[in-house]
């Protein structure tokens, strides 16, 4: 790998360019600030690049709307500001230093750039369960699924299992039908299904049979999966010798949640803090998204897993602020602010996000 | 493996790529990864754990976790899931930790 020869200074970085990323970019960009977004991936968008399904969520954050759709618009709308927004894609950040240096690799090239102030919206990682052979090519996170399919249009396999039902696992599965893979059987540990009822009778009428108080015991095969033994599981989630069933799969799916990409935030020496209702270890943010690190700000998922229309506006929020830190003026600053937070309280106010206001509570930070 | 009728995106008139796995010739779509091209012709096993020698697939498909590092054009540790398949590139599975190289 070549060295750097030189170190790049920059007035805010954004790493991630999902829809929390892009959002927190263009509120900087709009106060005058000038932005370089990151990203690994070569397409922006995040989650949003495979979201073949139209958006629950507010009018306002566009529900009923595509997230492939959204993505176009969230893009659209940094165009305008041309040079003031640069864009690094295909590169990883790898280290991030306490002084705000932040190291990066692209092409094969390693460089710096010290930034006087960085957004943290590196989003989640989805978690995989321990069974026998879990490790087996053919069995993958139920997002790279999409990934593979939607956004590349390969398919992963002729037949599947999903492993979770929550609302992921219930709209890849729906979107597997689409792409003309059969999904043999979807199965859920907990007693009942966790997802939108919606999503569940959706793919529940298209013939695909759901087992609550079942997992996958052990995926078969030598080089890949060929087969799969599912049992049943008694009120303490421990599974029943006996109750095994055999069934012929070519793929796994796993959707059984995600985590918060937090590596960064430690590197940088942001407090985080273990909160399960979050998705795991999450930053301490205070009401301005700031982390306990001066000009360190994180927002989207990689603050609690969430939902799109959510990171959106957390980003929005936190490019207002980290703009005003860097001394520039918004246009009606108090009034936008506030505008967004009802937003955001509006989201996290029905009984599925419960969970969500616990986790924030626990974390002290008023939403 | 292509998904070839689809009620909402579409995949088709793209240009074909040519690159090798393992010195044996196959073709992939522009946009493709090296992963997705693989696993269209039918590769799913792109290397092995570095202890036990299990096969590995990839899992996170998006440069996440480590287990679809190959080998591309003598490279080691090429994470193919994010890594846009380009024409001519020689892909090879990986067995181990790759050595460290110069460029
Ligand atoms: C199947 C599915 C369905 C969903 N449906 C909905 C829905 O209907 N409505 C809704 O509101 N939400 C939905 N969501 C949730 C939503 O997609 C996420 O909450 C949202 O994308 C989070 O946005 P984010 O910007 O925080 O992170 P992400 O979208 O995950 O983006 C993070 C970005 O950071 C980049 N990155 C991470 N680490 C690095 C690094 N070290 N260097 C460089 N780049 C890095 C990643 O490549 C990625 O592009 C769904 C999610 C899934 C998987
Ligand atoms: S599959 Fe996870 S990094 Fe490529």
């Amino acid at each position: 790998m070549e060295r750097g020869m030189y170190m790049r200074h920059k007035e805010a970085v954004i790493i991630g360019a999902g829809p929390a990323g892009l959002k927190a970019a263009k509120s900087l960009c709009e106060a005058g600030a000038s932005v370089t977004i990151i990203d690994r991936n070569k397409d922006l968008g995040g989650q949003l690049t495979k979201q073949t399904h139209k958006f629950f969520g507010s009018e306002k954050q566009y529900a009923s709307v595509r997230g492939i759709e959204i993505l176009k618009i969230l893009l659209n709308d940094l165009l305008e500001y041309g040079t003031q927004c640069e864009i690094l894609n295909e590169t990883s950040v790898v280290g991030l230093y306490h002084d705000k240096v932040i190291a990066c690799v692209k092409d094969d090239k390693f460089f710096k750039i010290k930034a006087e102030s960085i957004i943290i919206a590196t989003g989640a990682s989805e978690k995989s369960i321990p069974f026998e052979n879990n490790d087996l090519p053919g069995i993958y996170a139920a997002g790279a699924v999409q990934t593979l399919m939607n956004q590349y249009g390969v398919k992963p396999g002729d037949k599947v299992l999903m492993v979770g039902s929550g609302n992921i696992g219930l709209i890849v599965s729906y979107q597997l039908m689409q792409a003309g893979v059969e999904v043999v059987k979807l199965v859920e540990a907990a007693p009942s299904i966790s997802g939108y009822l919606v999503h569940a009778s959706k793919i529940q009428r298209l013939g695909v049979d759901i087992l609550t108080q079942t997992s996958i015991k052990r995926a078969i095969g030598k080089e890949q999966v060929e087969k799969v033994e599912l049992w049943n599981l008694d009120e303490t989630w421990q599974g029943m010798e006996g109750s095994e069933q055999t069934l012929e799969v070519d793929t796994v799916c796993i959707s059984v949640g995600l985590a918060p990409l937090t590596e960064l935030l430690m590197q940088v020496g942001a407090e985080v803090m273990y909160v399960r209702e979050l998705g795991g270890n999450v930053p301490k943010i205070d009401h301005r998204y700031q982390t306990t690190v001066k000009g360190v700000y994180a927002c989207g998922d990689v603050c609690g897993i969430e939902e799109a229309s959510s990171a959106m506006v957390e980003g929005a929020l936190s490019g207002i602020h980290a703009a005003f830190d860097l001394g520039y003026t918004i246009d009606d600053e108090k009034r936008k602010v506030k505008a967004l937070k009802e937003e955001l309280k509006f989201l996290r106010s029905g009984p599925h996000a419960a969970k969500i206001r616990a986790g924030y509570n626990k974390l002290g930070v008023m939403i | 493996m292509r998904v070839n009728q689809h009620p909402i995106l579409s995949f088709d008139t793209k240009e074909e790529i040519t690159f090798t796995f393992n010195g044996k010739p196959m073709k992939g779509m522009m946009g493709d990864t090296i992963a997705s091209a693989l696993h269209a012709n039918g590769v799913k096993k792109l290397s092995e754990s570095i202890h036990l020698k299990r096969p590995r697939g990839f899992y996170c498909a998006i440069g996440n976790c480590a287990s679809c590092n190959m080998i591309v054009d003598g490279k080691p540790n090429v994470r193919t899931c994010i890594t846009p398949l380009k024409e001519g590139m020689r892909v090879e599975f990986q067995h181990g930790k790759g050595h460290v190289y110069e460029t």
